[in-house]
């Protein structure tokens, strides 16, 4: 019960956990590109739980302006918004050339 | 010590609002559906991170993420026709492998997280009762700063990084360079 009450890194990890699974299990099953392209973007904010809720630890321990699980949160979103934008200009030329949403057709460079 | 920002109730309910909305994510057959999914699952995460202290990382995880990736995100749904991919099969072959390989990797989870050496877990209660500090400037220190700033190199570079990005979305996107 008191595990319940008490709100610890711990848990944060948990929920950043589950939602990485959700990602893997969409990027690896789903078919259509937009929605592979958001379940990584599920992946990337699960580590961005994590990485805020460590920040969150290691303040406890080396004082208040030990910020670098935030800063390094702040680096992943513009990573984020870079893939988004390259991926999402991937999928338009993809698009325009075969018709096609689903990752299965990608079969290009397949030997 | 300040008590903490909210009760757990909020962490629960936020939680299951993300983990909800991240199986919306993943099941639906409409990619419009799946972005409004993820816009929730976004903005819960805002909260979270409000829970934690993070005010800016709050801040930015709204105008960049939900505001600003998520708007792209659905601007290419419009431009592409969702409506064909609607009526096609919605998963992949490889289905039963993903989900068996993803069951592996939350084995791994759990195997991880339920590690004790000394009889503790390995990530133990943080000392979570930190108080609310000037995070937006303590934070701008570390990315700016002359003295403390360690963060100023990788900062140029992800500029960089954003440049390369722009210039390769416009080339891929194009029709004729």
């Amino acid at each position: 019960m008191d595990a319940m009450l008490h709100i610890s890194t711990l848990h944060y990890l948990v929920l950043g956990a589950a939602l990485f699974l959700l990602g893997v299990i969409g990027v690896l099953t789903r078919r259509n590109v937009v929605i592979v392209l958001m379940s990584i973007e599920l992946i990337l904010n699960a580590v961005n739980l994590n990485l805020v809720a460590f920040s969150r630890y290691w303040q406890g321990i080396h004082g208040p302006s030990a910020l670098h699980g935030q800063v390094f949160a702040i680096f992943v979103i513009t990573d984020a918004a870079a893939e988004a934008a390259v991926g999402l200009g991937i999928l338009i030329a993809f698009f325009r050339n075969k018709e096609t949403v689903n990752v299965d057709e990608v079969n290009l460079l397949k030997w | 010590m300040n008590p903490p920002v909210a009760t757990p109730f909020f962490f629960y309910l936020l939680a299951a609002t993300m983990i909800i909305g991240g199986v919306l994510v993943i099941t639906r057959k409409n990619a419009v559906h799946s972005a409004m999914a993820l816009i929730t699952t976004l903005l819960a995460q805002a909260g979270l991170y409000l829970m934690l202290y993070a005010p800016f990382v709050a801040g930015v995880q709204i105008i960049l993420y939900a505001g600003g990736i998520m708007v792209l995100f659905l601007f290419v749904i419009m431009l592409i026709s969702i409506e064909r991919a609607e009526k096609e099969r919605q998963f992949n072959k490889q289905w039963l492998v993903g989900v068996i390989a993803a069951a592996a990797l939350g084995g791994l989870f759990i195997a991880v997280y339920t590690t004790t050496t000394r009889g503790k877990v390995l990530f133990p209660e943080g000392r979570m009762t930190y108080g609310e500090t000037q995070n937006t400037q303590a934070i701008a220190a570390l990315l700016f700063d002359r003295g403390a700033g360690q963060y100023m190199f990788a900062f140029e570079i992800a500029s960089l990084l954003l440049l390369v990005a722009i210039i390769g979305a416009v080339v891929m996107a194009k029709k004729r360079i």
